[in-house]
């Protein structure tokens, strides 16, 4: 039976990075069965009436035309199947979309710092997860984590293509776009969601087991679309903590870098001439 | 007066008007039949150009990373083939059938407004002729689906995509002008005694496509427009830098693109519920049913647009209605595939070529009928949206559903449209090649797009099997064009070579097959009472009743003018 499953599995979505992607795929297989006992059916329904009734000679084909309680009974049939699909789908609608909480090993940076849910923002029951804000833009994925390089709060770590993430968090993500749609993409970790300039589209994820998980962008952006990769890299959040503080401190460096060099730049050029050196 | 016989029909002439010939008389013809002609040629030279689109892009994913074409072509050969053959091939051929059919099945001498059909047809040819043109400067490369701000002056600025919008407002103008003229026709135009009940179910098919045509298309027409004016003329509809809404955009367009599914695939349902009861030599089974589920996919067709945007920022309340809206279209949907499969049933089925077109529409149009059921699961569609199972889904749909009944009509209508028999043994070679080449191009499609490849990228790497699989699916594209061809090759040949096929070979049912093969310039010199669902059995009968049991058919050989009271 494990077998069988496991050759199954190239017909079913992937999975195993999160429960999400667990829950879609437990979804979709069930969907599945319901699929092939019908197609089979149907199928075999369709190749018993061609071969069974070809024309021989002296058959006379019988002047049927129509059942009225055989029409009614596919048709209430057909609506009942689909009605007990959709009543589980409702079933596993919860455990999708609905973030869970973060583990007892979280990463600490898990806070409620958000005011509120909404349908359409879902946090955990606790409130705490980790938001990651994704940027679609032609043609990369930019990510924007929680904290700031420098003492006034500005200047969000980032990272471009691979995302970094801790275990054992809940990370929910806010996807927007800096130019044109894009759709953010990441099987294992769960569904695509639309990056729309103007909008905010939410999803979430949570990584049990350190990994990297691949993914690209969905939806046609332009010319380079199918190289628009988006990869995710969860790592244990001790070490997560430390990638964030060395980007903090690599963007600080650069900052104050850059100050300096504004500096001598506006010495030689007059102050306020040049915004960016 | 009981025991007499009643006389053989007669043929009556009033007067002799010399046929016109040449090509000006092409160009200036109002005759539905040559119209429709002319429409069916265009379109499956339009169709043979989309194929060959299609064939380069399976070429180019033959291999991962493959470099035969570049990013840009790859782009502009999926938006060429998409937007070819929606807008000039699937929607036009149907109108093209409808334009030959319509008037001979329900009894008129022409459409309702002659002259505005040739309009229509010149409009859809300049369509073509104007987004055809732009390969020679630059084709559009957004997608047939063109979402902004992809497709505004910013990102796109080509003019490419302004060919592609005069392609949506002629073709959309032209099936607009058609969608009124079959209505005309069909609701003032019938034979007497042709009630509503009595109306074949093709004719209901392109009733029910006009009305979809009528709605759908203005939507369409604003949205382009509004894109049309964002691009050229400084608005701002779908420019989110100033307050304009992209997401509006595929409400827009999937408000029409959801119809245009079901404007696509009515005709072909209807052309299989004609051609499966000659065949199977068996009344249509539950005709009222099968009307009645056309009329009703028509209306909840409009209900479902939002399933292609599952994946957009729309509340979730949408998503829960449009999931099960799309399930509620899947019970008309399968109630008549069952009617087909019923109608098979206890009868005496005869394996001609069009037989076997509609059988293997109904196999390969359930497959991509329960891959739609999937999609509607919206959770489940986030997974599956753009990906290679969405490719897969609308090609089983498209292909073995419309490019398949399509073909059981070219098969089953050629005979009365020039006079001569296909080739029987090409017809079920080309049949056999379609079929194997659409399972083989796109069942293993669902699984590229499971693996995680989306739609519409020029390269992949080779993760898992991905390059196995994509070259099954070229192997299976090119077995289909394979079939294509031998089609092509018949039609060549029959057409000098092809026996005489004679008014009615099939022992048909409906009334085009009671005039003569091809038809007169004015179809009937008497239109017959019609007293039934099927007028030519009842006409068989009562020849064969008159003529005491001579052969039905030879009985009304110079049908195009016989008098028949029956």
């Amino acid at each position: 039976m494990g077998h069988l499953i496991s050759t199954l599995a190239f017909f079913t979505p992937q999975s195993g990075g999160s429960s999400n992607a667990n829950q879609i795929d437990s979804l979709f297989k069930i969907t599945l069965a319901i699929a092939l006992v019908i197609f089979v059916l149907v199928e075999a329904g369709l190749l018993y009436a061609l071969l069974k009734f070809r024309a021989r000679k002296g058959a006379v084909a019988a002047q049927i035309r129509g059942n009225n309680r055989l029409e009614w009974g596919w048709t209430v049939g057909a609506t009942v199947i689909l009605l007990a699909l959709a009543i589980v789908t409702f079933a596993k609608l919860s455990s999708i979309e609905n973030p869970s909480n973060s583990g007892p090993e979280a990463d600490k940076l898990a806070s409620n710092g958000l005011l509120y849910a909404s349908s359409e923002r879902k946090l955990p029951p606790d409130g705490k997860s980790l938001t990651i804000k994704v940027v679609g833009r032609q043609y990369i994925w930019q990510y924007f984590y929680p904290g700031a390089s420098e003492p006034d709060g500005l200047g969000a770590p980032y990272s471009y293509e691979e995302m970094v993430v801790p275990t054992k968090t809940t990370i929910t993500l806010d996807i927007a776009s800096a130019d044109v749609v894009h759709s953010w993409w990441v099987p294992q970790l769960g569904g695509k969601f639309q990056a729309v300039p103007g909008y905010h589209n939410y999803t979430w994820f949570k990584v049990e087991k350190p990994g990297v998980f691949r993914g690209q962008c969905a939806l046609l952006c332009g010319r380079g679309h199918a190289r628009m990769i988006a990869t995710v890299k969860a790592v244990p959040p001790a070490q997560f903590d430390q990638w964030l503080a060395y980007q903090k401190q690599l963007l600080s460096e650069a900052n104050e870098q850059a100050k300096v060099a504004r500096a001598k730049l506006n010495a030689q050029t007059g102050a306020g001439q040049v915004e960016n050196p | 007066m009981a025991t007499q016989l009643a006389p053989v029909p007669q043929v009556t002439t009033h007067g002799v008007q010399r046929e016109a010939r040449g090509w000006t008389s092409w160009i200036t013809t109002t005759d539905h039949k040559r119209i429709g002609i002319m429409y069916m040629v265009t379109t499956f030279v339009f169709f043979c150009l989309g194929g060959v689109e299609a064939l380069i892009m399976r070429l180019q994913l033959g291999a991962p990373n493959n470099t035969l074409v570049t990013p840009q072509t790859y782009n502009q050969l999926f938006t060429m083939h998409g937007s070819t053959m929606i807008f000039l091939f699937v929607v036009p051929m149907m109108a093209g059938l409808a334009n030959y059919f319509v008037p001979l099945m329900i009894g008129a001498r022409d459409m309702a407004f002659p002259r505005l059909n040739a309009l229509s047809y010149w409009l859809l040819l300049a369509g073509g002729i104007v987004f055809y043109a732009s390969i020679f400067w630059n084709p559009p490369e957004a997608g047939w689906t063109s979402y902004p701000p992809l497709s505004s002056i910013n990102f796109t600025p080509a003019g490419g995509q302004d060919a592609w919008i005069y392609l949506i407002h002629l073709t959309g103008i032209s099936s607009i002008l058609g969608a009124v003229n079959f209505y005309a026709t069909i609701a003032n135009m019938r034979a007497r005694g042709m009630s509503w009940g009595r109306l074949p179910l093709f004719i209901w098919a392109i009733l029910t496509y006009s009305v979809l045509i009528i709605f759908a298309m203005p939507v369409i027409a604003a949205a382009v427009t509004m894109l049309l004016t964002d691009r050229h003329f400084g608005t701002h509809f779908f420019d989110p830098a100033n307050n304009g809404s992209p997401v509006l955009w595929q409400n827009l367009f999937w408000f029409f693109g959801h119809p245009e599914v079901y404007i696509m695939i009515l005709p072909g349902f209807g052309i299989v519920s004609e051609i499966l009861p000659v065949f199977a030599r068996k009344p249509i089974f539950g005709y009222k049913a099968i009307a009645a589920a056309t009329v009703a996919i028509a209306f909840l067709g409009f209900l479902t647009w939002a399933h292609h945007m599952f994946t957009a920022p729309i509340p979730e309340a949408v998503l829960v209605f449009v999931m099960l809206s799309s399930f509620l279209i899947a019970v008309p949907t399968g109630v008549k595939i069952l009617n087909w499969i019923a109608t098979l049933w206890r009868g005496t089925v005869e394996f001609k070529t069009p037989l076997l077109f509609c059988a293997g529409f109904i196999g390969l149009f359930l497959i991509g009928g329960i891959s739609g059921v999937f999609l509607a699961v919206f959770p489940v569609d986030w997974q599956l949206n753009e990906t290679y199972f969405v490719v897969a889904h609308l090609h089983f749909v498209l292909v073995g559903g419309s490019v398949m009944t399509i073909f059981a009509a070219i098969y089953y209508w050629f005979p009365k449209i020039t006079g001569r028999m296909l080739s029987e043994g090409l017809g079920k070679l080309s049949f056999w090649l379609m079929f194997v080449g659409v399972l083989a191009t796109f069942l293993i499609q669902h699984v590229i797009g499971l693996d995680g490849m989306p739609r519409r990228v020029y390269e992949y790497d080779n993760i898992g099997n991905l390059e196995l699989y994509n070259q099954i699916s070229t192997v299976g594209s090119f077995i289909l064009g394979l079939g294509v061809l031998v089609t092509i090759v018949n039609v060549a040949r029959s057409l000098k070579v092809g026996v005489v096929a004679g008014p009615d070979p099939w022992k048909a049912n409906t009334l085009e097959w009671f005039t003569s093969s091809p038809p007169p310039v004015n179809n009937f010199d008497t239109v017959p009472q019609v007293r039934s669902v099927e007028p030519m059995k009842d006409i068989r009968r009562e020849i064969e009743r008159r003529t005491g049991g001579a052969p039905a058919s030879s009985a009304i050989v110079p049908a195009g003018a016989t008098q028949v009271g029956v």
